[in-house]
């Protein structure tokens, strides 16, 4: 499947994401709740993902051929919710409903209420298990549709992750892919404060997993790691992308500031955002 | 001579018996020798997903393979379902992906295995899931014939099987089952025994016995705890005037809860509750423990007796 994506350049996916950041401090400061942190720094990743890779159609989201994705660190919504309204699945309208009551942008993504959302997250360590069923009805099925799970890094202290991790290997399930967001922040404080991780890389291949790592803010970078997760010569089973991301980034103070894990920024600082963005003059 | 069947080994047969349907898949814990998802995974190994010990996975495969159109039927020991509480909560119940969950070995009447594998409030926990349908039924034949019925029910589903064999009521009954519906298996007048499970024989066994003390005891097989057959309760109500709940569960969350919630919204009317009286198991043969937890047949008959002189 490598090469097969639109023509889309480094600079317009680049310009895509700016676009999805401004969407997201939006999204947070209107809704004065969230998570922008892992929405900002997964965010390069999905607008690579949705410009380039997927395998959808916005005006028949329920497609049954679809690429699935499935956003296993729900929080980070606000992110999802941008590149679906890039790519036209919902309004941009839509993003301001965001935690408003009866809105489609749910607090985490729901299949429920939002075109696009194959996956109703907001527990962790579960949308990988998803994945994988979703992996075994496109096999059944004849399908050559895959399975795209983004998980984060604090998620894979979740004992499930690991389950899912050995069984989507036993079954050889070449049309899982993972992303990871290893931002090395999660809720309370760094990673490597909470739950020391040590060797990740490591750890993947020994349950038998495809293994790539990249910077995941480098689209050039991003790009060759997709084309990795596509090769044809990873198809013999599941195949991790190791994401190495800043959390909160591309907005300076919320750059590697576990604070931004889940707050959203005042007025002042929602103004320095929308001038770091480049969506209003210094 | 009553022929003797578990109920494990119906949904074994039912799970044959769908294979017909291209979107039936099923997944296992390492269990489906003892659930008898077995059989299906011989026929059909395309169509048998193993998740290795790993109930919180299974779930989720399920749901996935849900969202896609597949028919997943998802079976372990009833305790262990309960490990993946929550997967059932936010991954299948809360989008409303039907996978049906069947938990065998419950209750204290699996023995000899003990406490830890004695599931008494799987169906207390499963019943505050909102969209999940919830069942226990009686012998191998309702069992079946629930279990045919899953795939068009199109919303996710609990089911307790029992491990040990218990006498069969329902041969050449089937048409009698339907999900939600609850059976009246004996007329009477002056108490209403409604049982669930492996209690469903031994409340026939008290109503004979309160006969021989001139009562006219009505007996239900109520296998279906969600949706509640509130009809049959309310009309049970009017017939008989007193009310008897019989399960091999914890006295509290269960059928006695359920048909205790019904009643105070409704007509209200004296009920006993026969259940496990809020403990935990210990190993023992099935009839064992069915007096250790004082729910076997004569505790029956007792509250009956008790539900009458409250009228």
């Amino acid at each position: 499947m490598a090469g097969d994506y639109m023509s889309t350049s480094i600079e317009e996916i680049e310009e895509i994401a700016r676009k999805c950041r401004v969407e997201i401090v939006k999204m947070v400061y209107r809704a004065q709740a969230g998570h922008p942190g892992g929405s900002l720094s997964e965010i390069d990743l999905l607008a690579a993902l949705y410009a380039t890779r997927m395998r959808v159609r916005p005006s028949e989201p329920k497609w049954n051929d679809r690429d699935r994705f499935i956003l296993s660190k729900g929080h980070a919504s606000p992110g999802m919710y941008a590149i679906l309204a890039e790519m036209g699945f919902i309004s941009h309208e839509d993003l301001k409903s965001y935690r408003v009551l009866g809105g489609v942008c749910q607090g985490h993504v729901d299949m429920k209420w939002c075109p696009g959302v194959d996956f109703s997250a907001g527990s962790l360590g579960m949308g990988l298990s998803f994945g994988m069923g979703c992996a075994i009805a496109a096999r059944l099925d004849n399908s050559d549709r895959r399975a795209f799970v983004m998980i984060g890094d604090g998620e894979m202290q979740e004992g499930s992750v690991w389950e899912a991790a050995m069984a989507a290997a036993h079954h050889e399930l070449g049309n899982l892919k993972v992303i990871l967001d290893r931002n090395r922040i999660q809720n309370d404080d760094f990673c490597e404060e909470q739950m020391r991780m040590f060797d990740i890389p490591a750890k993947w291949k020994a349950f038998g997993w495809n293994v790539k790592e990249i910077d995941g803010h480098n689209m050039q970078d991003v790009m060759d790691g997709l084309d990795f997760l596509e090769a044809e010569e990873n198809c013999n089973g599941p195949s991790i992308l190791i994401a190495h991301t800043i959390k909160g980034g591309g907005i300076s103070y919320m750059e590697n500031n576990p604070s931004f894990h889940g707050a959203a920024p005042n007025e002042e600082q929602y103004n320095q955002a929308m001038m770091e963005l480049g969506e209003v003059e210094a | 001579m009553t022929r003797m069947a578990a109920t494990r080994d119906g949904y074994g047969q039912a799970l044959l018996d769908l294979a017909d349907n291209p979107k039936v898949v099923v997944l296992e814990a390492d269990l489906g020798k003892s659930t008898k998802s077995l059989h299906f995974r011989k026929a059909h190994p395309e169509r048998t997903v193993s998740c290795g010990i790993g109930e919180q996975n299974m779930l989720l495969v399920g749901a996935g393979l849900a969202s896609a159109g597949y028919i997943p039927f998802a079976s372990t020991f009833a305790i262990f379902t309960e490990r993946a509480f929550e997967q059932m909560r936010n991954g299948v119940a809360r989008p409303n992906l039907p996978v049906h969950l069947c938990g065998s070995h419950g209750g204290t009447h699996t023995g000899t295995d003990g406490s830890s594998a004695q599931s008494i409030e799987d169906l207390a926990v499963f019943r505050t899931l909102p969209n999940v349908v919830v069942m226990h039924p009686c012998d191998d034949v309702s069992t079946r014939a629930l279990t045919m019925q899953l795939p068009a029910l199109g919303k996710p589903s609990y089911m307790r099987t029992a491990r040990n064999k218990t006498p069969v009521l329902y041969d050449g009954r089937e048409a009698e089952i339907q999900i939600g519906k609850g059976v009246v298996l004996e007329e009477g007048t002056d108490v209403a025994i409604i049982a669930c499970g492996v209690l469903v024989s031994e409340a026939l066994k008290a109503a004979n016995r309160l006969k021989q003390e001139g009562v006219s005891a009505c007996v239900v097989d109520m296998h279906t705890l969600k949706p509640l057959d509130g009809a049959l309760i309310d009309r049970l109500v009017e017939q008989c005037g007193a009310l008897v709940t019989a399960e091999d569960h914890n006295i509290i969350g269960g059928l006695g809860g359920a048909v205790a919630e019904h009643l105070v919204s409704n007509t209200l009317a004296p009920l006993e509750r026969v259940g496990v009286p809020d403990r935990f198991g210990e190993s023992g043969q099935a009839d064992e423990m069915l007096e250790v937890m004082q729910i076997s047949a004569p505790h029956i008959a007792k509250a009956a007796q008790r539900a009458i002189t409250r009228k």
